[in-house]
């Protein structure tokens, strides 16, 4: 089973620039920590039913450390697309992107995680389902390849969901559905020997990467009004006393 | 001028409640508002969501669309936008209506805002970023519709509509683009009010240590009329409680009376789903935890204690 894993390179702490944007280079950044659920289950599905897994990762110079991460946790090759054009890229133009990237490989799964921890759209991968003309699972826990395709366990608002669906099929992987590795030593030192493909939006014959959203005036939320902090013996009969307040007890 | 096209998500209960904010949203825009809802229980819901403000309802109860997760629908939307052609359809920033949006782009390929707390028009709309300390107003450019998904409980759900057309829609779906199957549901059994709807919410965190320490935070909502547990995205994470339990950005937005945060440090994915709370009680040993900051009424100390002593200072109360 091959699997192509979505990675995305995000900012240790979310700034915004002059300009609106999230900040994206010449600060700390790291592999979604989103993403590495999806890896992980990749690793475990491929150790298990034998293929490959490849990292699909956009974003600046800085994200090649995320790949490289990807590959020191198993990951066979990682494929970076760089384009200065992309700063700024809405959410059509990243699965646009994702989706010719993820086309140049044979593969029977794409892994995602269910929303970055910088912008929680949540939709990339879904959308590029829908370029690739595949179905989807979001959201799920577990998946088994059973009969030529796949059984998955999607999370629902009160319980979970079976799935039966035909490969290849995209999936978004839930936080804590599997337990991640940390690169060992001997990870690290051969994820530097691994192969990581380089490619500009000519190499994947995009060239519409108009943006559609603008943000006009950025503004700070009406503050909290500073509440009180006690300790000590005072603070059980406090809040039981704000309980009986609110009419609740 | 067109249409304002919400995309309503319906059960054999009726429409779910968040589809009825949504409907609030677009009446705003003073345009036509047309409601489609796929789905056994979507000709039921009609008249619901007339009275919310839908003057059309696209309907069809065609078991497909619950049958498999998001193709059907997608493909269905994208033919009544091609028919139709809305200025904006709005969706709920909820797992289901969030694969239809995404789906439904890569057809339109015109823009998507999630997140969303408010929309003023078709080309306007308002977010909450870091945890909702920043407001962001993002003008919304390229091909209509725009597409936009809106955060549940952002806005209270108002009747005043009438009767709704209803039209029933084609669910001719092609075999190719069904996609995946449900097989199987498991529903968890829970007892006590949802999450979404307690009046008191009692919630717990990392600082719970365990899967254990939850009982704790069970005995204190069972002395409440009306509470009910809920939890931070690293004790989900954990495993010490299921998904449903999770408040935040991913996982439910909570508004009750009263908010109790245990062992819960209040990062901004945390403080998304509660703030709008009507007060906020926080317990947490580190004097440093962000969550002290948001808090009506924060206590620096240990919850192991402190949870106990409170259920029996109520139980004490009440003669109990």
């Amino acid at each position: 089973m091959d699997v192509v894993v979505c990675t995305k390179y995000v900012p240790t702490e979310t700034t915004l620039g002059p300009d609106h944007l999230v900040v994206r280079s010449g600060v700390d950044g790291m592999l979604d920590p989103g993403d590495e659920y999806g890896l992980e289950l990749a690793l475990q599905l491929t150790e298990r039913h034998g293929g490959e897994v490849a990292v699909v990762s956009m974003g600046p110079g800085e994200a090649g450390t995320a790949i490289q991460r990807a590959l020191a946790m198993g990951a066979q090759r990682g494929i970076h697309v760089v384009d200065p054009a992309l700063r700024g890229a809405d959410a059509l133009v990243t699965s646009r992107v994702l989706a010719a990237a993820i086309g140049r490989a044979p593969f029977d799964l794409v892994v995602a995680g269910v929303e970055s921890t910088d912008g929680y759209t949540g939709t990339v991968p879904v959308t590029v389902a829908e370029l690739l003309g595949l179905p989807s699972v979001t959201a799920i826990r577990s998946l088994e390849p059973s009969d030529g395709g796949a059984r998955i366990e999607r999370m629902t608002e009160g319980g979970f969901d079976v799935y039966e669906t035909p490969l290849p099929v995209v999936v978004t992987v839930t936080a804590g559905a599997v337990e991640p590795r940390y690169p060992s030593l001997k990870g690290i030192m051969q994820a530097k020997q691994k192969p990581i493909e380089r490619a500009s939006l000519a190499d994947l014959g995009i060239d519409d990467v108009t943006t559609t959203q603008r943000v006009t005036s950025v503004s700070d939320a009406p503050a909290k009004q500073g509440g009180e902090v006690v300790q000590g013996d005072e603070a059980v009969p406090r809040i039981v006393d704000l309980l009986a307040e609110a009419k609740v007890i | 001028m067109g249409d304002a096209f919400v995309y309503a998500e319906v059960s054999a209960e009726g429409p779910k409640p968040v589809a009825l904010e949504l409907l609030a949203h677009a009446r705003g825009f003073g345009m036509p508002v047309a409601a489609v809802a796929l789905g056994p229980g979507a000709t039921d819901s009609a008249r619901a969501l007339g009275e919310h403000g839908a003057g059309t309802v696209y309907a069809s109860d065609d078991p497909v669309f619950a049958d498999h997760p998001d193709r059907p629908a997608a493909h269905v939307l994208a033919g009544l936008v091609a028919d139709h052609a809305p200025d904006v359809v709005l969706f709920a920033q909820t797992y289901d209506s969030r694969d239809v949006a995404g789906r439904l782009q890569a057809r339109t390929g015109s823009t998507l805002m999630a997140n969303a707390t408010a929309v003023s028009d078709p080309r306007h709309a308002r977010a909450e970023i870091f945890g909702g300390t920043q407001v962001v107003e993002v003008e919304l450019d390229g091909p209509s519709p725009t597409i936009v998904l809106l955060r549940p409980k952002s806005i209270a759900a108002e009747r005043g509509g009438g009767d709704a057309e209803v039209v029933e829609v084609d669910a001719d779906v092609p075999d190719d683009v069904r996609g995946a199957r449900v097989v199987e549901r498991h529903e968890e059994q829970a007892s006590g009010p949802r999450l979404e709807d307690a009046k008191v919410v009692i919630a717990g965190g990392r600082g719970l240590g365990g899967p254990d320490a939850f009982a704790l935070l069970d005995e204190l909502a069972a002395s409440i009329d009306g509470a009910a547990v809920g939890a931070s995205r690293a004790a989900v994470d954990a495993g010490w409680v299921p998904y449903s339990y999770q408040i935040g950005q991913t996982g439910k937005t909570v508004k009750p009376e009263v908010y109790v945060a245990a062992g819960i440090s209040g990062a901004l994915q945390h403080a998304v789903g509660m703030k709008g709370a009507r007060r906020i009680v926080a317990i947490n040993k580190d004097p440093d935890a962000p969550i002290l900051a948001m808090a009506d009424l924060g206590v620096v100390g240990d919850l192991f204690q402190l949870v106990p002593a409170i259920t029996e200072e109520i139980r004490r109360r009440r003669g109990s």
